[in-house]
């Protein structure tokens, strides 16, 4: 967090002069570490074994908090005798399907309820990435559960969850990640003890976490410790994302995502939405409880602010003019299909896949292979000049005279020159004014989109073709102003926010939406930060002059709730847990909720209310079911549906690993999304054989000094300077096993590519001891590439495409690959270099590695 | 009023003596390296705001240092120490893990040799390999550097304990300014705050105060001939601004203030320190009596000054100037005196 969070990292250091106590896991050991308490070297790709170890720890011992447990988890609700866990399947669930990769989960669901419609086979969702669309609720499950309240029954969550991490021992800790025991136990003591009804320990995580074929679940993982010590909606608790960019929490709120449309309303697929009312009741799932049950009036009101007095409910609010997915049309798929010469054309906006993205060669490639490529950036980054600059040139693979793409580059203007606002990981937006003219012909992006609008819809005037209808019906009317004709953000804002389309006011909150095209509202979850007519993100109300939650800085979604599912704060009766830690409570005199923050509540449903049975929507939720977007009102320690790879998070080995997965037969994430094409290989691991010609494990991260792909900062001199050259950080022992000297060259080989880096041998890394065996690590940043003041080879060229099935985000944390001393070749003899890696490895084109190893295959490999 | 003969030594307040009359208090620098995080946000918004130039793209191999040393070219300078020495109020970094012997001092020996042209004369000065390693090894290191190859050590479970000292170094700002006594010229002078600040219009390039600096800091640009440090941003302090690295110190490492407020605050936190179990806590410059009368910039430190490359007992190099000028007062006085008994005897033979 100190090394690319800095500024955040501040308040850690404020929480750690008061006392807090700082626990830093990482496989290297970085700025953050130097400050830390505690510094928990690991072996990149384990971190589920060891949560998993820290839930058994919690559970063998009872330090969970009962109390909450009880009332606002799924602790005891009881799930169908079906399932079978990994324990029984050997790192399998029951449902698994070997043909799709896929799990069916019917099984999983809570007993009584295994017919439930809102259940698919997992095989779409993951095409679709559809465990995305559940950032803003649980999925829509049946409210009506039986429960055991003593917990005792088989079947029930808590031992369900008992049973299936009870061999994620501390000695397994030590054997996978390479955590000495004393280590865990130092970590889990810490984390139990400072949680329950007095005090509350926060988990921190930077986008790194996901960047796994098991990424989702391993902030699953982290958020079952959370619930199980009561540390969710309680003031100092929480899973915190620290995301790679400012406002890319902004970026999935209004996305700019395949498959979600702005308030993680799904984007319709083609078969299963054909109509509006399929969409919609694909959404709310009619008859069930909680706050997604107005999904319609969401979707209709955004419909509505896309195609304004074109969409009627009688045309189902132009709700044909959707784009509908097909299939999975993520950016590697994209990128696969621009090898194959299927993509005519490519927007880059704010994104340098030639050095951030994974398999660099892959992107690289692809985006040579197309008619035409708009890159909108502040500089001329490699994914601009690939064509003529890039690594491929020089071994021959592109020819910039035969090059097929035209590239256009148009310059952006920064964030400092245009107004807008930026979402940041506690859902806070921020308004920024603009403070400077951008340069030149730079331009913000609201001002490229709206003008290329208005340009495409002036070409179509006057066409009778059905196909242009969504443009020329689009509501596409924004006030500009200035010599350049930059539309107004607020606008923007105004739209998002939501108005009553008779007379325009804008809306409060998208309690106000309506299904009947009497409201538009671009952002349901957004719906507030205009109210009144005030640009309620633009507050800046000094923390000095409001209570410490300062509610009156900025505005956060949902309706200015700081914090999530605070109704949690409270004990099921509606009083703080404890004085310490008070934060939202019932108060009895005037029956309404108060404290701090927004309640995240009905503001007058007493914690004594019950619902009838087979009330559906908000009035289903009961007065103590504090998690009012879950079906069932409860956190759910064990996920029935959402999760297409199992309900609960299991340690599998990242796809490449140097060893086999001590816990299961299961080698690795049975569900992960593969993609079997003449460019893409994964390096072999066990069972499989040739596993040692890839000895190492490397992982990448940031270094405080660049931003990402480097675009922003290997650019600016002041920064340049700071750290000029590509490097590789070795251990001492490394470094004489393999005769690499400190500030000598070194290059790393993997099957995709061989990257050369200037060395530097650090005490900072550490060999690992896993079952008497020792395993390196290797450390790189990922900024480098081939433009800027300071240049070197990219580190996500290393990496191969596997992705994680929930989200389709690629494994670029961890992989495999050899290292050896001195430069890497030039030329063609470069990819012989590598091909020779590939033929030893066994690597043919296309080949995968096996899906499912539970049969024995290790047998194959020990020899 | 201070008497004379301390105006080149000993403790007194720079601004009143330098000739201002109501002059503002004392303003200076607290650096608390125990919360600095090697962000190097410092050096960029020094840079930023004082238009500083690039000073090399070279990577230098000491630890995330790249840019080795106080120079004109960098008024801030960001040290990293990788030290393989315990820290007794944290849990050991790679206790249990099977480490060989460190690396640090090793490391820290060759990357000594790498100091590359910044366009600034001395620049970073090439250092020594074997003091380098002794710094990096922290005060117990006796052995010496390279004796073992790294990691040769197999099984031996001896690198348990490491630390990763970060330090944000500027101007010291010195109560008695050996740069500003030697300055022909009169570029360097006292502010009103107490602070030293050259003026490039009227610097001539003579280069006096590079070797009059105790600490090192001040340097010479190339091509422009002068010479350019920090000026605790003058222009900032001023119009009442924060100086552009401490505005951007994410972690108030770097604090800003009146001295007097500085060293009461910096007393505390090391009282803090030691309560919770960090006797190495120390501060460093803060002291009047010093060989350079308290510095202005003043730091807390988690080990001896050497290991920052800091001057254990800086002297001002000034003080003995009037000693000096009295012996040789002296000496003239006794030669003018034996060529006049010289002639008196000659003429009287």
């Amino acid at each position: 967090m100190a090394e690319a969070h800095p500024v955040g990292f501040q308040w850690v250091m404020e929480a750690k002069q008061r006392g807090a106590r700082v626990f830093h896991v990482d496989p290297r050991f970085t700025r953050t570490s130097a400050l830390a308490d505690t510094y928990v070297p690991i072996r990149a790709g384990t971190d589920i074994a060891l949560l998993g170890a820290v839930v058994r720890y919690i559970l063998e011992n009872e330090l969970d908090f009962r109390e909450y447990i009880l009332a606002y988890t799924n602790a005891a609700t009881i799930v169908s005798d079906q399932f079978v866990d990994t324990e029984d399947g050997d790192g399998i669930f029951s449902g698994f399907d070997p043909e799709t990769g896929g799990y069916d989960q019917k099984t999983w669901q809570y007993a009584g309820q295994e017919g439930n419609s809102g259940v698919r086979d997992t095989g779409e969702e993951r095409e679709t990435a559809a465990g995305l669309r559940h950032e803003s609720h649980g999925m829509p499950i049946s409210g009506h559960t039986q429960r055991d309240e003593t917990l005792q029954h088989p079947r029930c969550v808590y031992q369900i969850l008992k049973r299936h991490y009870s061999r994620y021992t501390p000695e397994m800790v030590e054997r996978v990640c390479g955590i000495p025991q004393e280590k865990f136990f130092e970590l889990a003591r810490a984390w139990t003890e400072n949680s329950g009804r007095e005090r509350t320990g926060v988990l921190i995580y930077s986008v790194g976490w996901t960047q796994h074929t098991v990424g989702a679940q391993y902030i699953r993982t982290g958020a079952i410790i959370q619930t199980l010590l009561g540390n969710i909606g309680r003031p100092g608790g929480g899973v915190l994302a620290l995301r790679g960019h400012a406002s890319i929490q902004g970026s999935t709120d209004i996305p700019t995502l395949f498959n979600l449309l702005p308030g993680y309303l799904p984007m319709p697929h083609h078969a299963n939405h054909a109509t509006f009312d399929d969409w919609t009741r694909a959404i709310r799932h009619p008859g069930q409880k909680g706050f997604w049950g107005n999904a319609r009036a969401y979707c209709a009101s955004l419909l509505k602010a896309y195609w304004g007095d074109a969409a009627t409910p009688e045309n189902d609010f132009c709700y044909g003019y959707l784009p509908r997915m097909t299939g999975d049309h993520g950016t590697y798929q994209q990128v696969l299909n621009m090898i194959d010469g299927k993509v005519k054309g490519y927007f880059l906006l704010g994104q340098n896949p030639a050095v951030g993205s994974a398999h660099g060669r892959a992107q690289r490639l692809g985006m040579a292979n197309l008619d035409w490529l708009v890159v909108r950036d502040l500089f001329m980054i490699e994914s601009a000049t690939f064509w003529k600059n890039g690594p491929e040139v020089a071994t021959g693979e592109i020819v910039p005279e035969e090059c097929r793409t035209e590239v256009f580059f148009l310059p952006a203007a920064s964030h400092v020159e245009k107004e807008g606002t930026f979402t940041q990981t506690q859902r806070l937006l921020q308004w920024r004014e603009k403070a400077v003219e951008p340069p030149g012909d730079a331009r913000s992006e609201l001002w490229f989109f709206y003008h290329l609008g208005r340009k495409l819809r002036e070409k179509l005037a006057g066409s009778d073709k059905p196909r242009d209808r969504a443009l020329l019906d689009l509501n596409w009317n924004y006030p500009t102003h200035g010599p350049h004709a930059e539309p107004s953000g607020e606008a923007v804002l105004y739209e998002i926010n939501g108005y009553d389309v008779a007379t325009g006011r804008p809306l409060g909150g998208f309690t106000e939406a309506r299904d009947d095209g009497s409201t538009a509202m671009g952002c349901w979850i957004y719906s507030g930060v205009y109210a009144d007519g005030v640009n309620q993100a633009a507050r800046r109300k000094s923390r000095h002059e409001q209570n410490w939650v300062a509610g009156e800085w900025g505005w956060a979604w949902p309706a200015n709730r700081r914090t999530l599912y605070n109704r949690a704060s409270a004990d099921p009766q509606g009083r703080p847990w404890s004085e310490r830690k008070k934060y939202v409570w019932w108060d009895e005199e005037k029956r309404e909720w108060t404290g701090y923050d927004v309640p995240d509540f009905e503001k007058t449903k007493p914690p004594s209310y019950r619902p009838e049975p087979g009330t559906s929507g908000p009035d289903g939720i009961a007065g103590d079911d504090a998690f009012v977007m879950q079906g069932d009102g409860k956190a759910w320690l064990y996920a029935p549906a959402g999760t297409v790879d199992g309900p609960l998070p299991t340690h599998y080995e990242p796809v490449e690993s140097p060893v086999r997965n001590a816990l299961y037969r299961q080698q690795s994430n049975p569900t992960r999304k593969t993609y079997a094409h003449p460019v893409n290989s994964v390096n072999p691991s066990p069972p499989e054989e040739h596993s040692s010609v890839f000895p190492y494990v490397f992982t990448v991260s940031r270094l405080t000094e660049h931003h990402t792909a480097g675009g922003m900062s290997r650019t600016v001199p002041p920064l340049a300077e700071l750290q000029p050259e590509m490097f590789v950080e070795v251990s001492p022992e490394l470094a004489t096993e393999v005769g690499l000297t400190h500030l000598g060259w070194a290059h790393l080989v993997s099957g995709r590519a061989v990257i050369e880096a200037r060395v530097l041998v650090t005490d900072r890394l550490t060999p690992l001891r896993l079952d008497g065996r020792v395993i390196h690590q290797l450390w790189l940043p990922y900024h480098f590439g081939f433009e800027g003041l300071v240049t070197g080879d990219s580190a996500n060229d290393l990496f191969g495409i596997t992705l994680d099935p929930n989200v389709l985000i690629q494994e670029s944390k961890v992989g495999t690959c050899d290292v050896r001393p001195g430069r890497r070749p030039t030329g063609p003899a470069l990819r012989e270099l590598v091909d020779d890696y590939r033929r030893r490895a066994g690597i043919t084109p296309g080949r995968l590695s096996p899906v499912v190893t539970s049969d024995g295959g290790e047998t194959r490999n020990d020899s | 009023m201070i008497p004379d003969r301390n105006s080149l030594y000993g403790p007194l307040d720079p601004a009143p003596e330098a000739g201002w009359a109501e002059a503002p208090p004392r303003m200076g620098f607290f650096t608390d390296t125990s919360i600095c995080i090697g962000c190097k946000a410092c050096e960029v918004a020094c840079k930023e705001w004082n238009d500083v130039p690039t000073s090399g793209l070279d990577l230098l191999g000491m630890s995330y240092d790249n840019t080795g040393a106080l120079t004109a070219n960098s008024w801030r300078h960001v040290a990293f120490i990788e030290q393989p020495r315990p820290a007794d109020h944290r849990t050991p970094p790679f206790g249990g893990n099977p480490t060989g012997g460190s690396v640090s001092a090793d490391s820290a020996a060759i990357a000594s040799g790498t100091g590359n042209p910044t366009g600034t004369d001395p620049g970073v000065p090439p250092g020594s390999p074997e003091p380098a390693a002794r710094m990096a090894a922290g005060p117990e290191f006796l052995g010496m550097p390279g004796a073992e190859p790294p990691g040769r050590a197999t099984g031996a479970e001896t690198r348990t304990d490491f630390r990763w000292l970060m330090m944000s170094d500027v101007c010291k700002h010195c109560t008695h300014a050996a740069c500003l006594d030697v300055c022909p010229t009169g570029s360097l002078f006292r502010t009103e705050f107490g602070t030293v600040v050259v003026q490039e219009d009227i610097c001539n390039g003579c280069g006096y105060c590079i070797s009059a600096c105790p600490y090192g800091v001040i340097d010479q640009r190339k091509g422009d001939g002068r010479a350019w440090k920090c000026t605790l941003c003058y222009d900032r302090i001023g119009a009442d601004k924060t100086p552009a690295c401490a505005q951007a110190c994410p972690t108030e490492s770097i604090q800003y203030g009146p001295l007097d407020e500085l060293r009461e605050r910096a007393a505390a936190r090391v009282a803090t320190l030691h309560e919770r179990g960090v006797p190495e806590a120390r501060l460093y410059g803060h002291d009047p009596t010093d060989g350079v009368g308290g510095d202005g910039a003043f730091f807390l430190l988690l080990d001896e000054p050497e290991v920052y490359g800091l001057p254990p007992d800086p002297v001002v190099t000034t003080r003995d100037l009037p000693k000096m000028w009295k012996r040789a007062g002296l000496a003239a006085l006794a030669m003018a005196a034996a060529a006049v008994v010289a002639f008196v005897g000659g003429g009287s033979s």
